[in-house]
């Protein structure tokens, strides 16, 4: 008690003052409330001061053409002048995330009845998700405002992502996942960094607690909490990859998982951002959201026509899916309303049917959250709510073996026989 | 009823720069009235202008949300602990 009570007189005392350097944040020119419209100074802010809404982050371009963008590095780097960085940014250590491949799905498409559809493979990024993304923008907020721990609250995924970047870049993490996590996301942290704190409770729980440490401890950058606004930026890469990918234009649907939300809004503004920046040609897209049945606020108030999200208590096997309470569930309503396109949501066998799906027909091994977006992406297909005539992108956004539990029932091998000719062909596996 | 309130970094401007503070009262909107009394301007802080909670606020009894219990009618018995949270998450 004495310690806490310590560490509390300690906070009181400790007055943030952070010097900046010129083009910390390369073109960001401040942060501003998505609700009320409050602007205040780039820092290591996340809630407006006069609303609690979120804040995101505004930028002056410079003019940016298609060819400065294609001379940039294989990685989210070519892409620096659209995001919260540094010129320098490539000097740094860092997993140099991104520009993973967009892969043409003849075969799913063909079992989908979809004439045109593309896997965007976010597993194969340095720890296997898209987080790399998020955690390569945050890393370089925490470096500017000179943080000494590197810190987050993690379904897993992001947690991976944390320990990795943070040992790359030689910077203290600590991680904080849900107790029950699956073994393999785990593991994957835990080979990273020997500060891996597992937490009695869901993930809304460890949010909880990683907010409260980031209101009492100075100098840690929790990156989906103080340097939030920062992170989300690293989503928009996947969009800007995808219209490059496709040959400088926008898909006309894209499914994108939804947990908090944040991925899918942060698309729609790298579409929007390549509209205004002159990059693609202005045309409509439909955005659809993905979610497990047993985490799905989201899809549960766009079927009801409400514009609030209710709170709900997670109970999936996608668990990097299960936020219950998501941050940027009313904005995923808003895209999906304005683009014409809807949420779904699918039960955890057809998650895991989806997995297999992927995995059979593509050869990509994607975790519960890929298998979500490709369940869902069947069911918008069977309910006429996506158009199979259309160029449609998936996003599978990590890969299966961290959730090999999720799985490892319902595959296996096919028959066990003496190591024979004859015992073969009885076998009847061909 | 005292109440221990832990309060958000935005809102220690009203606090003078305190992350815990003491209110008294048997309900959640009791003891937001008390925070008011003692530290003007946080309840138009953590409520909107018809008196609910807002959108973007995260409030705790202990460990759970009061939006999974009864809102601002939440009792807060002697010794409660109220978290108020900016609404954050992670996640895809």
């Amino acid at each position: 008690m004495a310690m806490v009570a310590a560490r509390k007189m300690r906070r009181r005392i400790l007055v943030s003052s952070i010097v900046l350097r010129e083009g910390a944040f390369g073109n960001a020119t401040g942060l501003s409330c998505r609700e009320c419209g409050h602007v205040q100074d780039l820092g290591p802010y996340y809630a407006c001061p006069e609303c609690f809404g979120p804040l995101e982050i505004s930028y002056n371009f410079p003019a940016v053409t298609r060819e400065s963008i294609e001379r940039g590095p294989r990685n989210i780097w070519r892409y620096k002048e659209l995001l919260p960085v540094p010129a320098d940014i490539e000097e740094s250590p860092n997993l140099e995330p991104g520009f993973t491949r967009l892969l043409k799905a003849k075969n799913l498409g063909q079992t989908l009845g979809i004439d045109n559809l593309w896997v965007k493979d976010d597993s194969t990024n340095p720890t296997h998700s898209f987080k790399d993304r998020v955690v390569a923008c945050a890393l370089s907020a925490a470096r500017e405002f000179h943080s000494k721990v590197f810190a987050c609250p993690s379904t897993g995924n992001l947690a991976n992502a944390v320990a990795a970047a943070g040992a790359r870049a030689g910077i203290k993490t600590v991680v904080f996942i849900p107790s029950n996590l699956e073994q393999g996301k785990q593991v994957n942290s835990a080979v990273y960094t020997d500060s891996l704190v597992a937490v009695e409770g869901n993930y809304d729980d460890v949010n909880k607690l990683a907010s409260e440490i980031a209101g009492e401890e100075d100098g840690w950058a929790f990156v989906n909490v103080n340097v939030r606004p920062f992170y989300a930026e690293g989503s928009k890469t996947l969009g800007y990859e995808i219209a490059e990918q496709l040959g400088w234009r926008l898909p006309d649907q894209v499914v994108i998982p939804v947990a908090s939300g944040s991925q899918l809004t942060k698309v729609d503004k790298a579409f929007q951002e390549l509209i205004k920046l002159g990059l693609v040609e202005d045309k409509p897209y439909r955005i659809f959201g993905a979610q497990a049945t047993g985490c799905s606020p989201v899809s549960t108030a766009f079927k009801a026509g409400h514009d609030a999200i209710r709170p709900v208590k997670p109970d999936t096997i996608a668990k990097s899916l299960a936020i219950g309470n998501p941050a940027d569930g009313i904005y995923v309503l808003d895209i999906c309303r304005r683009t014409g396109g809807a949420i779904e949501d699918v039960t955890d066998d057809e998650v895991r049917q989806g997995v297999l799906l992927l995995a059979r027909t593509e050869g990509i091994f994607t975790e519960t959250a890929g298998g979500t977006s490709i369940a869902v992406l069947k069911k918008l297909v069977e309910t006429g709510q996506l158009d199979p005539a259309l160029e449609t992108v998936v996003i599978n956004t990590g890969m299966g073996l961290k959730t090999i539990e999720a799985i490892s029932d319902h595959v296996g091998v096919a028959a066990t026989i003496r190591p024979s000719y004859d015992a073969f062909a009885e076998s009847g596996v061909v | 009823m005292t109440v221990t309130v832990r309060v958000p970094t935005i809102l220690r401007t009203y606090t003078g720069g305190v992350s815990e503070v003491a209110a008294r009262g048997t309900t959640l909107a009791e003891t937001i009235d008390d925070l008011e009394a003692n530290y003007p301007g946080v309840r138009s802080r953590i409520l909107d202008d018809t008196g609910e909670l807002r959108r973007f606020v995260n409030v705790y009894v202990g460990n759970e949300d009061v939006r999974f219990l009864k809102g601002l009618r939440t009792p807060t018995g002697d010794g409660a602990h109220v978290s108020i949270i900016p609404a954050v998450a992670g996640g895809a």
